[in-house]
């Protein structure tokens, strides 16, 4: 039944296409374009042209609010939202600039038979001035890049930074921070037993103070933390886009990534820019809870801002649901809370 | 040149014709660009109604998509397919193997490709590992899943995810095959292009096209092979117990006995082909724009020397820039500092063309013909998508973008949409060379518009989730709060999306209608300048069915003014035509 509905729909869809066929004159009609046509398409240009800006500058206008927000939880993410937004500003410029050219030349000089094309082949001067401004251009743009990165890039141990490290698995993340001593301690795969997840190496002295906690984990404002990214079993990437920050954890290799965060959970509630974002949320969710509600189903929870540690590298089945809550706190609240967590070799023993 | 006696099986099938030769590649690169575009259009309905059930879904997936919801496997699966199928069948061997094919042998004035017999093979070879794709399609355990990209661990291991089994074997058997396809073809083209060439045409006279198959064919050679050897040691690991890539994995409660590989080593292997890749897509979409917005121009190209120039240093720039996929894999920061200046230095002659192909269309004489509407669509597209490369090739900036929708986004529209308008362009184009009937104007503008609308209303709300920190290759973003306002988003591009895809029903049923309805084309329909041209309609082995024409001229000698500035007769003056009295050869 199925079978025979479907040859009935290609059939139809064929009898169509031919009688279609037969008349947009296929066998007969010129098929090559006149100056009606050159006409029509001409002013289509401009149509074209107004709906890719039209879209752009509605999506910067509508949806500008849902962008991550304009403030940067750390200290290095700000200078990487600077780097950001003049490339940003560079880049629609020169959009705007280069499809009003495209679509307003296509549109002045639609064909016309009364007229000649000029023959134009050659200019050294134009071209130099498209070779150059670009890269004196891009010179400056790669010399404040690469500033930034090496400056964002910076692991070493002259802020005397606080040593936790990010631990990935299928589909789960942990973390372990380094004790009273700030060394973590040596870790393999193969020292994995119980509750030892992360295989840490209990014979190492520098893991006897190491602490290790689920779900979640607290970073300190204003302090450097340096974080140290391995994985277990397959390529994840530790993804905290409100700090502006990213390393994969790669299974065999120990990778790292450091950054200052600069404003602590409560006051990233207090942001009028999350507190829109947030009530804008609710509102969504609020929606959907009442067509579950009315569907038999429970209400969804109301969203409460938090950061996050996402997996951005194809992981498997579940990589769409992967993370781990982020919560930052002023140094003192830190310090309680790390206290208040056992060592490893506490939970072992 | 004799016409050879050809039967059913040599004309059609194993035929060493480049002209019947193209017309197979451009033929199974639609068939697998309906299967890849289907697919995502599949998975566009998963992300903008991820508690919907849709009919459709259970229909085409089975068990997979049971109660009309896809698996979060099946969805990686789709994207994956989706990707590989793009990107290599439809994009590298349909658009070159398809022009290259038709145009080499043509333009430079030859009779047929170096090797007719290799020629046929290298075709024969990419239709079986097309097979073999498709039907890893099929398999029990899933098709291969770990994203178009295969990084180990992930891709190695079977555990790590179902569709890393058969399904993942098939891949690499796919293609390794498809690989070895692509190597034929393109040393065929490079010694043809290097020593058939008519009597005249010296290199500075060739069609950019010609130029471009040439680079094209060029950086191929350079990096597939190492594409190759990253497949092999990744069979070796997966059915050998190799190390290359695998080292300290404990997964599903076992520790597994690889030691001493990388996974970084793959990655690195992978985009050594991976980068470049991009311009074996791209290179041959601007060459067909280049000939295409001249001819419809009836304008000179603007700066030939400097197109060529610009693709050179592309290529070779191309080679050299791969870490940028890698800028946080945990490489050396100075590293990291020197594949930001390569990459950013590949704006420079891609800031020559766009600027040079605008020139072009300045003070021109625009004949809106099909394909003139598509490679005007392909300059806008490579323009507003190359521009976000400027973000992504920043290493300090890709931190916060990469693996985002931001990049989906910039990638389909600079090397997906941008090859693919430049591979309709080229069709429309060269159809009356290729079938000897025109395709249906009316039918190819409407294709047009809504094609380009589709395009920009797909991949530019994309970025902006993106820059909301979505990742790409999510199955579904309800299990983040942060995300529930994106939704809205991703429907706009859903509905694009579906009435793009559905659009090109429109040019389905006019090429193949075109192929046996359209009306009968006349030996010159464009008014052309170009060898291809010059030879007769309808289709024999040798291409012409005298002497091989002589070449006098570039290929742009297009609106042409005599020593006074008056115009010539005609607005164009075909390459074999003889420098007339009193002018001057550009």
């Amino acid at each position: 039944m199925k079978a025979l509905f479907i040859i009935a729909i290609l059939a139809a869809i064929a009898i169509g296409f031919w009688q279609v066929a037969r008349l947009l004159g296929f066998t007969k009609s010129n098929q090559v374009a006149t100056k009606k046509e050159n006409n029509i398409n001409g002013w289509l240009m401009l149509g074209l042209l107004a709906f890719v800006h039209g879209l752009l500058i509605y999506f910067m206008v509508v949806y500008g609010d849902v962008l991550l927000p304009k403030l940067s939880a750390s200290t290095e993410g700000e200078s990487i939202d600077t780097l950001f937004k003049i490339t940003f500003g560079l880049i629609l410029f020169v959009q705007f600039f280069t499809q009003i050219l495209i679509f307003y030349f296509s549109f002045k000089y639609r064909g016309n038979i009364d007229r000649q094309a000029i023959f134009y082949a050659d200019s050294h001067k134009l071209e130099m001035i498209w070779t150059s401004v670009p890269a004196v251009v891009l010179t400056g743009l790669v010399l404040y890049g690469i500033w930034t990165w090496n400056k964002v890039m910076d692991v070493s141990k002259d802020k005397e930074p606080l040593y936790i490290e990010i631990y990935a698995k299928q589909f789960q993340w942990e973390a372990r921070y380094a004790g009273p001593d700030n060394t973590l301690g040596e870790a393999n795969v193969r020292n994995i037993k119980g509750i030892n997840t992360m295989g840490v190496d209990m014979q190492d002295k520098n893991a006897a103070d190491d602490i290790t906690v689920l779900k979640e984990f607290h970073l300190p404002k204003g302090r450097k933390v340096v974080f140290q990214f391995r994985s277990q079993d397959v390529i994840h990437s530790a993804y905290m886009p409100h700090f502006r920050a990213q390393m994969n954890c790669v299974p065999g290799m120990k990778t790292h990534f450091g950054f200052t965060p600069s404003v602590t959970t409560e006051e990233m509630r207090k942001n009028e820019d999350i507190i829109a974002k947030v009530e804008g949320i609710n509102k969504i969710r609020e929606a959907k809870s009442k067509e579950l509600v009315a569907a038999g189903e429970d209400a969804l929870e109301p969203y409460e801002f938090d950061y996050l540690l996402l997996c951005n590298k194809i992981c498997g089945s579940s990589h769409y649901n992967m993370q781990m809550k982020i919560v930052v706190e002023e140094e003192a609240d830190f310090n309680k809370w790390l206290k208040s967590q056992k060592t490893l070799a506490q939970k072992i023993n | 040149m004799s016409h050879h006696k050809e039967t059913f099986v040599t004309k059609y099938i194993f035929s060493q014709d480049h002209k019947m030769i193209s017309k197979q590649y451009l033929i199974t690169g639609i068939i697998m660009g309906v299967i890849g575009g289907f697919m995502s259009m599949l998975f566009r309905l998963q992300l903008a109604y991820p508690e919907q059930h849709f009919t459709i879904i259970e229909a085409f997936l089975g068990k997979r998509g049971m109660g009309g919801q896809m698996t979060p496997d099946m969805y990686m699966g789709l994207v994956t397919i989706h990707g590989t199928i793009m990107v290599f069948f439809v994009l590298t061997a349909g658009l070159s193997g398809t022009f290259s094919n038709l145009l080499i042998p043509y333009q430079i004035g030859a009779r047929d490709m170096a090797s007719g017999f290799l020629n046929m093979i290298s075709y024969w070879l990419f239709f079986l590992s097309s097979v073999i794709m498709v039907s890893s399609i099929f398999v029990h355990t899933g098709m291969a899943s770990a994203g178009w990209t295969i990084y180990p661990p992930l891709s190695a291991l079977p555990q790590a995810m179902s569709g890393s089994g058969l399904g993942m074997d098939l891949w690499l058997i796919s293609m390794a095959i498809f690989i070895a396809a692509s190597l034929l073809g393109s040393l065929n083209y490079i010694v043809t292009i290097l020593n058939l060439r008519t009597k005249g045409m010296k290199m500075t006279r060739l069609p950019l096209t010609i130029w471009a198959f040439l680079i094209t064919a060029i950086i191929g050679l350079i990096s597939f092979p190492v594409l190759l050897s990253a497949a092999l040691l990744l069979i070796f690991d997966r059915s050998f117990g190799t190390s290359f890539y695998l080292s300290d994995i404990f997964i599903q409660g076992e520790v597994l006995h690889y030691q001493g590989g990388s996974p970084i080593l793959f990655e690195h292997l992978f985009w050594f082909l991976g980068h470049p890749e991009v311009y074996i897509i791209l290179l041959p979409a601007l060459g067909i724009t280049s000939e295409v917005i001249s001819t419809n121009a009836r304008k000179p190209i603007f700066g030939y020397r400097a197109m060529i120039g610009s693709m050179l240093a592309i290529a070779f720039l191309s080679t050299i820039v791969w870490g940028h996929h890698m800028f946080v894999t945990g490489m050396n920061p100075f590293l990291g500092s020197v594949f930001t200046f390569t990459t950013l230095l590949i704006a420079i002659p891609s800031a020559v063309k766009a600027f040079n192909y605008i020139t072009t269309l300045w003070k021109g004489n625009l004949q809106f013909n099909t394909g003139m509407l598509f490679s005007i669509g392909m300059v806008s597209v490579f323009i507003s998508g190359g521009l976000t490369g400027l973000i992504l090739g920043d290493s300090a900036l890709d931190i916060n973008v990469h693996d985002t929708l931001f990049v989906v986004a910039h990638f389909h529209l600079v090397m997906g949409i941008s090859a693919l308008l430049g591979m309709f362009a080229g069709v429309y184009h060269w159809f009356p060379k290729m079938f000897g009937r025109m395709m249906n104007k009316k039918l190819g503008y409407l294709h047009f518009w809504i094609t380009i609308v589709a395009a920009y209303g797909v991949f530019f709300p994309m970025h902006f989730t993106g820059l909301a920190g979505l990742p790409r290759r999510y199955f579904s973003n309800t299990a983040f709060p942060l995300f529930d306002d994106l939704l809205p988003i991703n429907r706009v591009i859903t509905m694009f999306a579906l009435i793009g895809g559905t659009a090109q029903l429109i040019f389905l049923g006019n090429f193949f209608i075109s192929i046996f309805k359209g009306k009968k084309a006349v030996q010159n329909p464009w008014r052309a300048n170009t060898l291809e041209w010059t030879t007769p309609v309808e289709h024999f082995h040798g291409n012409w069915d005298g002497d091989i024409p002589e070449v006098h001229r570039w290929a742009y000698d297009y609106s042409k003014v005599d020593g006074n500035g008056n115009p010539y007769e005609e607005d164009f003056t075909p390459q074999n035509l003889p420098i007339r009295e009193g002018e001057e050869e550009f």
